[in-house]
């Protein structure tokens, strides 16, 4: 497998709950404790530097852990400095997509921050490159697939986001600033497939690309033996 | 030593501490209100604690927590010394957190609790604002509470590690217009420096120029615009920052 590095120079901002099926899939849940109520605002997490890997580069499993929830997601790449974005003009702010690898240990509770589950070394595949905004016709149309040794394990699309790309990019920045470099996460959808030692796992969106990696054990790693 | 970030005159500076003056890295002495002041240190990775203080999880009426309550923050949050940070028009309960922050010195991954220390490079302050309206029971507390533009002030100096003899028995206090309205001691987190260092090098690595904010005691209250919010650690520093309105930043809703 060729390697790359991540077309990544800014924060990974993910957001949660964002496919209708994920959110169906808490069903009434949404409104007992601890969730008290649906969600109104944009659910959102950082993927810091450490968890960033490029194409090819070894998905670490940690030592206490068999398997890992592989999440496909779109990635939106910000080209300009964005606060309080109207909808009409959020497209403008976009340089492109990428395609991300949105790594987390299986975790059924959304109601503390997942931290431990999300954002650990390696847990975030991305790229292998931008794709320019302008040779995607439609981001809220895109099929997204997750490949495991082959085998298609999960297809889903961007027309089942609650917030589109501009929905989203408008109340995301209607608190927080969002600047070139930046990546934006639409979302995994539900039921992500799980991968184990030895998988490699490929994350396909028709028109922007995919990311390929395989989940190795983190003691094989330290030993360097698949580096 | 303790040293700051600052522009003046059209570039950024490093500056020194000179008998209530600055002195920038090219020699030059400056009156502390003639710069404005940037985060000490540049934000990356930036870890925050909630609920680290038992005293404050019972003014919030939680339980105080078994692991570390951590969530993180980008850096669009974060403003200097002297800032303004924006109160929302809606907002009803907003508060200031006064926080010890610790900024990691080098690669850590794996470290235990009695090595702690040699991954820290140094302590700033940090006031850690929420808007409780914006709470919601998802990732909680999620970015639309914690991570809004200007609300992390964080400053004024980066103090060295080796000036501060324990990092575990400081005093915090915050005034608000003069006020004093928050006093506790960094001896009352639940989880200390070294065992946050323990727990986050155990499952990730942590970076240099990392930080983590550790939190804060009780006394947290509500504060209007116009209000000059002073937090203080001892031996740290002293960060000011007023609440400023919707009109301040050009918003109308």
């Amino acid at each position: 497998m060729s390697k790359a590095l991540p077309p990544v120079s800014g924060t990974v901002y993910g957001t949660l709950l964002n496919y209708k099926g994920e959110l169906d899939a808490l069903g009434d849940a949404v409104n007992r404790p601890p969730y008290q109520a649906p969600p109104r605002g944009p659910i959102m997490y950082i993927k810091p530097v450490n968890t960033i890997i490029g194409y090819g580069k070894p998905i670490p499993l940690p030592e206490d852990v068999q398997e890992l929830s592989m999440g496909a997601a779109l990635g939106i790449v910000i080209g300009k400095t964005a606060t309080r974005v109207n909808e009409s003009e959020a497209l403008d702010y976009i340089a492109g997509y990428t395609v991300v690898n949105d790594v987390s240990i299986p975790h059924s509770s959304v109601y503390r921050p997942a931290i431990k589950q999300k954002i650990r070394d390696g847990f975030c595949p991305v790229g292998p490159c931008v794709i320019e905004r302008d040779a995607v016709d439609n981001p809220d149309d895109l099929t997204v697939r997750v490949k495991i040794n082959g085998d298609v394990r999960q297809e889903n699309t961007t027309k089942h986001l609650i917030r589109p790309a501009a929905k989203l990019i408008a109340d995301v920045t209607d608190f927080m600033t969002l600047s070139a470099g930046n990546i934006l996460l639409v979302g995994v959808p539900e039921n992500a497939p799980l991968a184990k030692a030895g998988d490699r796992v490929r994350i396909e969106i028709d028109g922007v690309g995919c990311v390929e990696n395989t989940v190795v054990r983190e003691d094989e790693l330290k030993r360097g033996k698949k580096q | 030593m303790k040293t700051a970030r600052v522009a003046y005159l059209g570039a950024i500076h490093h500056a020194t501490e000179a008998d209530g003056r600055l002195k920038l890295d090219d020699g030059r002495l400056v009156g502390e209100d003639d710069v404005v002041w940037l985060p000490p240190v540049e934000p990356k990775t930036v870890f925050a604690l909630g609920l680290n203080y038992s005293d404050h999880a019972k003014e919030l009426t939680f339980k105080a927590p078994e692991e570390p309550l951590v969530f993180l923050k980008g850096p669009n949050t974060f403003i200097g010394h002297r800032a303004e940070t924006r109160r929302p028009a809606d907002a009803t309960n907003m508060h200031y957190e006064c926080e010890l922050v610790a900024v990691i010195g080098r690669k850590a991954r794996n470290v235990k609790r009695e090595d702690a220390y040699d991954y820290v490079a140094g302590y700033t302050v940090a006031n850690d604002y929420a808007i409780r309206d914006y709470l919601e029971n998802y990732y909680r507390p999620n970015l639309r509470v914690k991570n809004r533009d200007t609300c992390t002030p964080i400053g004024p100096w980066f103090v060295d590690a080796e000036d501060i003899a324990d990092p575990m028995k400081l005093g915090l206090k915050t005034y608000v217009n003069g006020q004093l309205t928050q006093e506790g001691t960094t001896q009352d987190m639940i989880f200390s420096i070294p065992f946050l260092i323990e727990y986050l090098s155990g499952f990730m690595t942590l970076n240099e120029g990392d930080m983590i904010l550790t939190g804060t005691p009780k006394g947290t209250v509500n504060t209007v615009v116009g209000d000059e919010v002073a937090t203080e650690i001892e031996g740290i520093g002293r960060l000011v920052n007023t609440i400023a309105g919707d009109d301040a930043f050009n918003i109308s809703k």
